[in-house]
């Protein structure tokens, strides 16, 4: 096995597209470090993203925050702007693991190690946060939710790697929250875990949102029929009841000892009418 | 395979190493450094004893491999006391009897440190969730979080 620094990301990438055997990005470590000690990855070429700037900053650009690939999530919560403005994301990325891990856990590593249990994934999808792909070639802006095609599987070539990821700006009176539900206060990964991303406008009504749902079928499921079911109300009681059931309807959980199809499919909707009540207290106290 | 050569700085002193590729930076410390106080709990970031600081921030030395540690700066345990001079944590955790076999202890002092310097006036809630990734199976938490409450009183009037 080699250990590589690049500087920049043409040089990470190319040293993917050269590598003899596999390679692999090595962002903060906290998936890939454990599956290299099980003997599940065995990388012939690691290549440490930290040193290269422009994956360990987070940038205000004119269509939004654009975060680093190696930007920790402790760097995140730190950053308030970012907090400010996406707190679902910021909240979801706070869950990951205990204050250790979060020294060293990523974004782009909770996207791109595939699990349908990660908690940032929703919460990204849920704002239409983009990941900017770089290959050899050419670079692309790829809407989170497409990157991930199934548990531990992603779109990405062999030879590509994600730079940063971008969360867009956001109308006025717009908010998004994050919930998961674990059978313990701290430590431990998604039962069922909900995103609701929603707009006003100057009468409180709904014009937008989206609701994803994750932990409860191979991949994110974003519920269409949940955030109709918010479009065009005030996000009342029965909005959120319909937006619940719909949630529910389209979970397609396993039956594990953590938890039973029944139940996750029950609280999948009660995370996201829960969640969808503080994207709502959000909107209406941002401007 | 051929080793990396890596130049550190630990707990302020300058250090140099040679390691593998997949070697961490916990076996570094461990087996070719020969700092022994930071534990190896689980080796999958579970249990928080091997935690150490890297450029200021907590992490699992378990989950970082020894090369990353080029050009940063470490903190260990080893680096608590001042000379013989405990740190108020270390004599706060005698006091408080926040240990019984040990083996947890250096990853909760190096975590318990990190906190109060991003917060000096932590809550009991606070603490409780800055340090849910240290386990100990001996104590049952009490002592140590009223050792670290203890302490950051104690260094907030310092
Ligand atoms: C004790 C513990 C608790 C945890 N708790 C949680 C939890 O509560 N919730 C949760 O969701 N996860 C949890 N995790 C899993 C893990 O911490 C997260 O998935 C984390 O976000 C991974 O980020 P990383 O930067 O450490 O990824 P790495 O381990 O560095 O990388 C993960 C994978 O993605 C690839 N990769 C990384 N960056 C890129 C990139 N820029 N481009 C292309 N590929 C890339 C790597 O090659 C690897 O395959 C936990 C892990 C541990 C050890
Ligand atoms: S040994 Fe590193 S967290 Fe347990
Ligand atoms: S004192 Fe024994 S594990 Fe904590």
């Amino acid at each position: 096995m080699r250990f590589e620094s690049p500087q920049t990301t043409k040089d990470a990438v190319a040293l993917l597209a050269g590598a003899k055997g596999k390679g692999r990005v090595l962002a903060g470590g906290t998936d890939l470090l454990v599956q290299m000690k099980s003997g599940m990855a065995a990388p012939d070429v690691i290549v440490d993203i930290k040193r290269i700037p422009a994956m360990k900053s987070i940038k205000a650009e004119k269509d939004g925050m654009r975060v680093g690939a190696a930007v920790a999530s402790a760097e995140m919560a730190e950053h308030a702007a970012l907090a400010k403005g996406w707190p679902g994301v910021v909240e979801a990325a706070d869950l990951i693991g205990s204050t250790q891990i979060q020294g060293r856990a990523t974004l782009a590593g909770n996207l791109c190690n595939g699990s349908p249990a990660a908690d940032s994934v929703p919460a990204m999808a849920a704002i239409g946060a983009k990941a900017r792909v770089v290959g050899p070639k050419k670079r692309r802006d790829v809407l989170v939710e497409k990157i991930v095609t199934g548990p531990g599987k992603i779109s990405l070539a062999k030879d590509e790697l994600i730079e940063s990821i971008l969360l867009p700006k956001r109308p006025p009176r717009s908010g998004d929250a994050y919930l998961r539900f674990i059978p313990r206060t701290e430590m431990d990964i998604a039962v069922a875990g909900a995103a609701v991303s929603l707009t006003l406008d100057t009468k409180g009504v709904c014009t937008d949102a989206r609701v994803i749902i994750g932990a409860v079928g191979p991949r994110i499921i974003d519920v269409k029929d949940g955030a109709k079911a918010l479009i065009g109300t005030k996000v009342d009681k029965a909005a959120l009841k319909a937006m619940e059931a719909a949630c529910s309807a389209a979970a397609t959980p396993i039956d594990d000892k953590r938890g039973t199809k029944e139940f996750r499919k029950h609280v999948v909707g009660v995370l996201a009418r829960r969640a969808g009540q503080i994207a709502l207290k959000r909107a209406k106290g941002s401007k | 395979m051929s080793q990396i050569h890596v130049s550190t700085t630990i707990n302020g002193d300058q250090a140099e190493f040679l390691c593998d590729a997949d070697e961490t930076l916990l076996d570094v410390l461990r087996d070719r450094l020969g700092l022994t106080g930071s534990k190896e709990g689980c080796g999958t970031g579970d249990c928080g004893a091997c935690s150490v600081t890297v450029d200021g921030r907590l992490v699992c030395s378990c989950l970082m491999l020894g090369a990353e540690a080029e050009g940063r700066e470490i903190g260990t345990i080893e680096g608590l006391a001042n000379g013989d001079e405990l740190h108020p944590l270390q004599t706060k955790f005698l006091e408080h009897a926040a240990l019984q076999c040990g083996i947890c202890t250096p990853g909760f002092l190096v975590a318990a440190k990190s906190l109060l310097e991003h917060n000096p006036k932590p809550t009991e809630t606070e603490v409780r969730y800055w340090l849910a990734g240290n386990l100990c199976r001996c104590t049952g938490y009490d002592k140590i979080v009223r050792a670290v409450m203890d302490a950051a009183k104690e260094m907030r009037k310092a």
